[in-house]
This record gives C-alpha cells, structure tokens and sequence, in this order.
C-alpha cells in the first residue's frame, strides 16, 4: 500500500517541460530521446515502461493522464499496462505535487531519533502534512521508508539530495533556503 | 595479508574510487584471474570459500551458481541481477559500497557472469540512490574503455554489458522474484517459486540474483583464494561482512569487520556504547525484520548460524539498538506500519494481517489497549507467519513483533493497565 497522495492544492504548474509548443501530452525530443537510450537496455519495449514514466516525470513533475497516454503510444505499451505499474510504485505520481517534494524517513532508525519532531515542525513551518502540498505550491511533504541512511538518522531526502542528522533548527534553515529560491527564480 | 577486502578504497571523503585508483590498489585482479580459469572451477572455489549471501538469508553462494543449468541443452541466454533494493528498516551498508566503490561491485559481477555464463547484467538500484547510480553509470563507462566489459573481453570470447535499472520505490521489489517482474516492466509481486530464478528467471531465462555486497566479496576471493578467505571470519562464517549500528549510541556507523565479530565488541567498541544514561534493552540484530535479541546476548558472535540458534537471523547484519528510553511497543508499532505499508497486496493475510495489527499496536499505544490485544497479536503472528504467505515480507514482518511480545511483555502490559504510553 503505497502513500497516496492528497494535495490541498489543486494549482500546481507542471515543471517546465523543454519544449512548450508541444502539446501537452507529446513527448519531447529530449525525453524521447532518454527514452530510447534506456530502452536499449532491454528485450522488449515494455521493460522500460517504468523507466520511461520516471524520465518523464523527471520533467514534468508527475504523470497526467495525457503523459501517460503518450507514453503508451510511443512506446507501444497499452495505457492499463502502464497504469498498473504507475499506480504501483510510490516514486510515480499520479497527481501533481510541488516543485520541492520532501521525502521524509519514517522508519526504524530515524524513528527513534525523532522524525515525529521533524514532521511536527515540518507542519509547524508549512502546514501540511504527509500526502499534502503547501498553498505556494512549492512543497510536498511524503513519508519515506529508511532511506539507507540511518547512522545519520533523522534524515529526509529534497529532490534528489539527502539531508541528515536533522534537528529543527537545519528544518528551518532548509525550507528557508528553499523558499528563498524559488521567489529568486519567479523574479528573473 | 589484506583484512578489509570491501572497503579498502573507502576514504574518510565522500567519492567514489575511479577507475585510476582502482587499478592502482590492485583493481580487476581477480577478474583478469577469473579470465584463466574454467567457469566450474570459480563456482567451486566460491562454495567452497564459504560466502553466504549478504542480502539476508545467508545463502552459500557459489552452491546458488551451481543450480544454473550448463551444456548444451541450457537456454545460451543468462543474467546476472544485482539487487540494490536496500530498504530494510536500519540498513545502510550496500549505499555506501556502490557510491565509494563502484568498480569493486563490477568487478563482483562480471566475474559471477563470466562463471554462470550471463552475458547481460542488471544491478536494480532503488530510485531514491541518485548519487549511487550516477557513479555506477559513470564507473560503467570507465570499464569498457578500459575493456573490462564490453565485448570480446580480452579476447577470450567472453562479452559483457553491465545496465543500471533505477527503480522507483516499494521494499517489495528486493524479494527476488517481485525484481524480476518489475525488471520485466510489471507489477513488482513475487512469483511462485519453484521454478527458481536459477533455472528461469528474468524473461524465462536462468537468472543469479545477488545483493550488492555479496558480489563486493567475490574480487578477493578469487583472487586470493579459499583459506585467505576463510581466514578473514573469526568464528564459523567465512570473510568479513559490513556491520552498521543505529539507535542511540555513541558513535553510529559502518565498519567492515570479520565475520563472527562478537556484538559486544561491534556496539560497545565500534558504535562506542550507550549515550550516557541510557542502557541498552534490546537489539534487531539484521534491520527491521529480524526478532529482538536481549544484553544476554551481546556476546554472541555475529555469525549467520549462531544469531539463528538464538531465535534470530543475522539479516543484512546492520543493528537497530533499542535503548530503555525508547517505547518498544512504539518502535513495533513503527515497523509493522512499515510493512503494512509496503506490503504487495497480493496474498490476504499480509495484505489484511498487516494493518489489523497496526490499528491494534495503535490503541495499545494510545492507552486503549484491552487485555485481550495480546493475545490478538500472537495468533496474527502465527497467520502471517512462514508457510501462510507467497513471499517472506509478511513473516519477516512477525519476526520483531513476536519476540517483542515476549521480551517486553511488561510494556504492552504497562500500556494497557497504565491507560498510557508509560515513555511519554
Ligand atoms: C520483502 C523482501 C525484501 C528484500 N529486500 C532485499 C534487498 O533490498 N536487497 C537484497 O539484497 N535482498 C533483499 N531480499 C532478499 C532477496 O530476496 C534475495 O534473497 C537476495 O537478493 C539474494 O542475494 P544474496 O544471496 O546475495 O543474499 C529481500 C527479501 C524479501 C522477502
Ligand atoms: S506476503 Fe505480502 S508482500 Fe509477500 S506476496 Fe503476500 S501480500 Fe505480497
Ligand atoms: S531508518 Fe531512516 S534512514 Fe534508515
């Protein structure tokens, strides 16, 4: 049962996508591109389904229902095929998420060290909790298995970089840090 | 003579040892050694060596590459898997031996194929090991300019392409035969075994499927040999083994270690003991699916057998230590929702098992726990337990709720009578 997700908001811009005339749906060269390389790897073409969901994903946020049909035309996969494995792995998102999504551990280790601290003031400094998106839109808060870190626990992964040995003061400083950039990135 | 084959190129920074350095601390010797010997003879060097898989149940590994089938009449056609799925509640070993030594897993894992016969590799990484995929991709690409994959490998006729599969979540994917099926671009739900993955396993084909720091052990071992190996255990296993500590210690960390290290000596000497004022209560020895052990047995040594014969498993050999501070019914509670949440769905008692006794470890916690809740919960650990599920995420999930419910019956007691969490 992975986390579902349940965004407050409903605003949330796709990430840029490299070329804005397509349409919204129509693979880009580029991502096509990643596509193919990935799937040279394989047999056959629906091997690199979840590889191409997350190469795409990787541009766009999350997978609309439109991406997912374009991905399943150009790979050649039926849609419901590529469905059960989207729904299926929790690192696919079905619905839109923030341009920041805060993986925060929750297991064993990190437990102990206090991650329900972290998520209190994580919901203290942005009011949402796991499965919820904050109202700029920047933020998703999820909750993580162990994320192999746990000699440094609590530890919570933004994007693709690992934070750890987290108390609530780093929180701040991060989510500080973070805001600051995207309001630097809305002005240019 | 060498002692810590799997982490000598690891420094105190955080890069990983390219190709140079590699080479240049004795690197791809034991495959070029590989190179010159007949495939049955490395599989029977590797059994005999004594290397039990390092992913959690303890497999004598080259017996594992034996059961592929040889001849003529085997499918040509064979993989070799990696399974860098690591998601294990508490464990952080196989992270640290793909982002500071990649070259050493490649190496790992051409020699296993060149032994099986596999010309194609896959190491399935999880999706949340950026920076660890990166720098197999990019070790990847240093190896075959160096002719260490590719084809015709030093012109013996051999060929070998190594990919990296960057998965996207769920524990599930780590049971073997769920990473076949999501491999294969399905649903990641554990396939009937028998047939095992050795005789058909990855689109049908004989499969080896290995966890990340089994394959670490190989370079060695073939490179210099069965005693040297057999030499590195202090106790009954052979070689030496990552062990990691987390929890409220001193000093929490990694150390690669002999096999058959006492845990004492791994917690109190490695880990640097207890913070100050806390006393230690109990331990998962192996992550979060392997039964509590207690301070009587912190002199066991750290062996797959002996952890076994003390009512555990050895695991992935990375500790949790719980201290006397910390809720042991919370810390169960935490990781029954853990494996409740990860579960596949696809057989009932794991599926529904699961979150039942999440919402009753819950009320317990919250101090509405009723006196018959013990008893609910021994006999939902019997049902999830082994021989009533497909795959062994649901007994694994038993293993620390059962032994928590006798070694610290007192707490779940105290919750229910107290109305409360006695640690809050
Ligand atoms: C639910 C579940 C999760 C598992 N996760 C992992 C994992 O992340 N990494 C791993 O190497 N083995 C994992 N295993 C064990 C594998 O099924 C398999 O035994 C192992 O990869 C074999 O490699 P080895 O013989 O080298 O240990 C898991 C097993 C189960 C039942
Ligand atoms: S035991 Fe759980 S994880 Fe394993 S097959 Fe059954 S439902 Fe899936
Ligand atoms: S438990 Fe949080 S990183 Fe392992």
């Amino acid at each position: 049962m992975s986390s579902l997700l349940e965004p407050e908001v409903i605003e949330v811009m796709e990430h840029s996508s490299a070329n804005p005339e397509n349409m919204p749906g129509d693979l880009t060269a580029e991502e096509k591109a990643e596509i193919d390389r990935e799937a040279s790897h394989y047999e056959n073409k629906s091997a690199v389904g979840l590889e191409a969901l997350r190469i795409v994903q990787k541009y766009r946020g999350w997978i609309s229902d439109d991406t997912l049909q374009a991905i399943s035309a150009y790979l050649d996969v039926p849609a419901a095929q590529l469905e059960s494995v989207a729904t299926y792995f929790q690192l696919i998102f079905r619905q839109p998420v923030g341009r920041e999504v805060i993986y925060l551990c929750k297991s064993a280790s990190c437990w102990i060290k206090g991650c329900d601290r972290l998520q209190q003031h994580i919901y203290e400094c942005l009011k949402i909790e796991p499965g919820q998106t904050s109202a700029d839109g920047i933020f998703t808060l999820l909750e993580a298995p162990c994320l192999g870190d746990c000699d440094k626990a609590p530890v919570l992964m933004l994007g693709e970089e690992m934070f750890r040995n987290l108390d609530e003061a780093a929180i701040e400083n991060l989510i500080k840090k973070k805001k600051k950039y995207h309001a630097d990135q809305s002005l240019d | 003579m060498l002692i810590n084959p799997l982490t000598k190129n690891v420094t105190d920074q955080n890069v990983a040892a390219d190709l140079k350095r590699y080479l240049g601390n004795g690197g791809y010797e034991g495959w070029r050694k590989a190179h010159t010997m007949a495939p049955d003879k490395i599989i029977d060097l590797v059994k005999d060596g004594g290397l039990r898989g390092r992913g959690g149940a303890g497999f004598n590994t080259g017996l594992k590459w034996s059961f592929v089938p040889r001849g003529a009449d085997a499918p040509e056609q064979k993989f070799i898997v990696c399974n860098a799925d690591e998601m294990e509640p508490g464990t952080f070993k196989d992270r640290l031996l793909m982002e500071r030594d990649p070259h050493l897993l490649l190496e790992g894992m051409a020699i296993a194929a060149y032994a099986i016969g596999a010309s194609i590799g896959y190491i399935f990484i999880r999706g949340e090991y950026h920076l660890a995929a990166e720098r197999l991709e990019h070790a990847i690409e240093e190896a075959k300019t160096q002719g260490f994959l590719g084809t015709d490998i030093s012109a013996s006729g051999f060929s070998l392409e190594i990919f990296v599969h960057r998965s996207a979540g769920n524990y599930i994917c780590g049971e073997e035969t769920a990473l076949l099926n999501a491999l294969e671009g399905r649903r990641a739900i554990p396939r009937a075994k028998p047939p095992f993955p050795q005789v058909s396993g990855l689109w049908g084909k004989p499969t080896v499927v290995n966890n990340v720091e089994t394959f670490c052990n190989i370079p060695h071992l073939v490179e210099f040999g069965v005693e040297w190996y057999r030499g590195l255990g202090r106790g009954e296993d052979a070689g030496s083994k990552l062990f990691g500590v987390s929890g409220n210690v001193k000093n929490p960390g990694t150390w690669e270690l002999p096999m058959g290290t006492p845990i004492r000596e791994i917690i109190e000497q490695h880990a640097g003991g207890m913070h100050d004022g806390l006393r230690l209560k109990g331990l998962l020895p192996g992550g979060g699916s392997t039964d509590f052990l207690g301070p009587e047995h912190l002199d066991l040594r750290m062996d797959y057998d002996v952890i076994g014969r003390a009512g555990s498993r050895m695991g992935t050999g990375t500790i949790i230590v719980l201290d006397n501070q910390t809720c042991p019914v919370g810390l169960v509670l935490n990781l029954c929702q853990f494996f409740a949440r990860e579960s596949c769905g696809w057989c009932t008692p794991c599926r529904d098992g699961l979150p039942w006794i999440v919402k009753i470890l819950q009320r317990i916690e919250a101090g509405e726990g009723r006196s018959e809740d013990l008893d609910l919960l021994r006999e939902q650990c019997q049902r999830i337990g082994p021989g009533n599920t497909f795959c062994a995420l649901a007994p694994g999930a038993a293993e620390p709720l059962q032994s928590a419910l006798v070694r610290f019956e007192q707490d779940f007691f105290n919750h229910i009578k107290q109305h409360r969490c006695p640690y809050r």
